[in-house]
């Protein structure tokens, strides 16, 4: 793909656990006026250390740039940017739905089956479907229960591995000395 | 037992003292060997200057008259002694207003601290009098920044937030420290900071890279030096010197890297960019070899990118990986302090003088000279040029006076034709264009800098958006020589409605007041020049005057600076009329 052609990204940022820093890097998005697509942050593999990963639709050349005024913030450790190829992700995806229709409607359970999708909790006003996987696959399944009637749907960020080694405690290591 | 033994035996001995928020701020700004500091008192801010006032013998605290003006002035202590400026201010407007100061000084890479007052922090969030939420306000123009709400913090933020605005690439943090943490008392030490474990400021040079730079300059047979402020903020004058001298390339410089290299030096060719030499301007795109120093290829320096440099290699000095090609597309980057790369880029290259080369550079100086330059310095109409009162502040000064210029018209005039030959001698506002910054930041060069000859010069517009630090002058004593050159238009932006906008004048014209009746309300020497017979004199009045001086001179309404490359065209295009 040329550097020039907008495709999906995964950026991680790794850095200090500081009030306020998500607000300095998604405004380096805003200024250049990039929608973010997603964003999740968590803790990472090593103490006192987050992450942030953010999905954004972007070319090569200026995510590279990006990437530039990202690691120029003084708290943050690194960051990479990768196609979706190169990464291991999911996305989960929440649906509320009424209750009676997992026993009136036949097809839902053959749904739920087919999807490998897991419910969550049932009561007798509403079950909580979740179905982890690529976007895709959220999208086909809220699609097909959709016709049934959805009482809630939400879908979090993406979250992911990369294939490639992450050398964030080395590095740091070499900060320290 | 020698004096410094003694000295650092009595630093390693760590002493606590039970003390408040407030007076650690001001005891971290004496540690931090600030000795001046700008600022404007207020409600959330008052614990802090009730130390300054038990402190005074040992930190001077000037009081501005706008927090904007400190900001600036805290600048020009900046720019023109390398050390780290420091403003002050309460919550809410007086934070809010120091922002102008504080985004100028991030695109400008000035390393400055300021400290704002907060309301209590538990009343943080609650739309408090005079809060506002000023972290949130300055993230995207700081360096840094930090909320304090708890007293024990403060020795550890306030030694971060020095070593981060001075380290690697400088820039501006602000410290919000909320109300009980001033008031809070705990037991005090300080460490200064070295290090920060996120925070890399200076890439190391990788020598292969300096070896291919040296190659390809060593095989150029057009090379051409463009240096920015990083010359000036890795103290790499010097070195520079040496490079350009050595192997005989031309240099020039932008706006914020002039006086690195003395404007007499034979191999300095001037200033590039939308009014900068002709020279420079068109042979960046005859050169073979761009050598980028210190300096982030600004679009007001390169004009279009599609024809900029197109032909040449490019080689990139750069302590900040993030301008690596961000403008314009590197063939040999060089990262680190600029300079460790050009000690170590000297001995590798080759004697060589390039005499045919900078003969070119010559003869396109004698196209500008005719067209322009004799015309601006020597003028045969009536009305006076502001090149003229260059000329003659050049005469008085000997080329010495650091000048302090504002932002317009007469700002490019002054970096046109000032002689600097003393470094850290042009202070302005570069990148953000901040009109009005020239009056308050002369006044901070001049306080860090007391026996040097700091001359503001503003237009009649810029001038009166910080007039009112003439108070600033006047109660501090500082011998600022304050010039106006006054055309009753807001110059620049008539320029480009006369050769964009068919001369359609849309609130340019300027109705001004007495100038020299304001500067006298000040107590402050004033004259006014209207005629060329009277220029050189009153200029050598106002130079030998030991206190502040004011010397309005009223200009040629209507003339334009040229050469100007116009907005989004190449540098090749630039117009000599």
């Amino acid at each position: 793909m040329s550097t020039e052609e907008k495709q999906l990204y995964s950026v991680s940022i790794y850095t200090e656990n500081n009030i306020g820093l998500l607000n300095r890097i998604s405004a380096i998005f805003q200024r250049r006026h990039i929608n973010i697509e997603s964003l999740n942050t968590s803790p990472s593999e090593i103490e006192g250390v987050s992450k942030f990963t953010i999905v954004v639709n972007m070319n090569e050349v200026n995510i590279k740039k990006i990437l530039g005024q990202i690691e120029k913030q003084v708290e943050v450790i690194k960051s990479y940017y990768h196609s979706l190829d190169d990464i291991i992700y999911q996305i989960a995806g929440l649906f509320k739905i009424k209750s009676e229709l997992l026993f009136e409607e036949r097809q839902i359970q053959n749904i739920i089956k087919e999807s490998n999708a897991r419910i969550v909790t049932v009561n007798k006003d509403f079950f909580v479907l979740e179905k982890s996987g690529k976007k895709e696959e959220i999208v086909e399944l809220y699609n097909k229960l959709s016709p049934f009637g959805i009482m809630q749907f939400t879908r979090s960020g993406l979250i992911a591995v990369t294939k490639e080694e992450m050398k964030i405690s080395s590095l740091l290591e070499s900060y320290n000395n | 037992m020698d004096t410094q033994t003694i000295k650092s035996q009595e630093k390693s001995i760590k002493t606590t003292e039970r003390i408040s928020g407030s007076e650690a701020i001001v005891r971290c700004l004496i540690e931090e060997g600030v000795d001046i500091l700008y600022g404007y008192p207020g409600g959330a801010i008052m614990p802090v200057y009730d130390e300054l006032y038990k402190y005074q013998d040992k930190i001077h605290h000037v009081l501005t008259r706008h927090e904007q003006g400190a900001t600036h002035s805290a600048q020009g202590y900046a720019r023109i002694s390398g050390r780290v400026g420091v403003a002050m201010a309460t919550s809410g407007p007086g934070a809010t207003n120091l922002i102008t100061g504080i985004a100028d000084a991030q695109i400008d890479s000035t390393p400055m601290v300021c400290i704002t007052g907060q309301v209590p922090s538990h009343l943080l969030g609650s739309d408090a009098f005079q809060e506002t939420d000023i972290v949130g306000i300055s993230t995207p123009v700081t360096k840094w920044n930090c909320q304090v709400t708890r007293a024990e913090d403060i020795p550890e933020v306030l030694a971060k937030a020095f070593y981060i605005a001075k380290s690697g690439r400088p820039g501006p943090v602000l410290i919000d420290i909320t109300k009980d943490a001033q008031f809070k008392e705990f037991d005090f030490s300080y460490e200064k900071c070295t290090h920060v474990r996120s925070y890399k400021p200076v890439p190391e040079t990788d020598v292969s890279k300096v070896e291919e730079a040296a190659k390809l300059i060593n095989a150029a047979k057009k090379p051409l030096i463009v240096w920015g402020q990083g010359i000036i903020l890795g103290e790499a004058e010097e070195q520079l010197k040496a490079v350009v001298e050595k192997a005989g390339i031309p240099a020039a410089w932008t706006i914020l890297g002039a006086s690195a290299i003395p404007t007499s030096h034979p191999l300095n060719v001037g200033m590039v960019g939308m009014h900068g030499n002709y020279a420079p301007n068109i042979l960046t795109n005859e050169c073979d070899v761009l050598i980028a120093i210190g300096m982030r290829f600004d679009d007001r320096v390169t004009g279009s990118l599609n024809t900029y440099a197109k032909q040449a290699k490019v080689i990139h000095f750069e302590i900040d990986p993030a301008e690596i090609d961000k403008n314009v597309k590197t063939d040999v980057a060089v990262l680190g302090n600029s300079k460790v790369s050009l000690d170590l880029l000297l001995p590798l290259l080759e004697q060589n003088s390039h005499n045919e080369w900078h003969q070119k550079f010559k003869d396109l100086y004698e196209i500008e000279y005719e067209k322009v330059i004799k015309n601006d310095l020597y003028p045969t109409k009536e009305g006076l040029t502001m090149a003229e009162v260059l000329k003659e502040i050049n005469i008085q000064s000997e080329g010495k006076a650091a000048i302090v210029s504002d932002v317009g018209q007469h700002q490019m005039i002054a970096c046109r034709y000032a002689d600097f030959n003393v470094t850290k001698s042009n202070i302005t506002s570069g990148g953000l264009g901040t009109m009005g910054f020239g009056l308050p930041a002369a006044i901070g060069a001049k306080m860090a800098a007391p026996d040097r000859e700091v001359v503001s010069i503003s237009g009649d517009g810029g001038y009166q958006m910080t007039i009112q630090e003439l108070g600033t002058i006047f109660q501090q004593k500082a011998a600022v020589k304050v010039v106006v050159l006054n055309n009753d238009f807001l110059g620049m932006v008539r320029q480009w409605q006369q050769l964009f906008f068919d001369k359609r004048y849309a609130s340019t014209e300027m109705v001004n007041p007495n100038f020299v009746a304001i500067a006298e309300g000040y107590y402050i020497k004033a004259r006014k020049v209207t005629k060329r017979e009277d220029l050189a004199e009153a200029v050598a009045e106002m130079m030998q005057s030991k206190e502040a001086y004011f010397l309005e001179v009223c200009v040629e309404k209507e003339d334009n600076v040229f050469p100007m490359i116009p907005s989004g065209a190449s540098v090749s295009d630039i117009r000599l009329e």
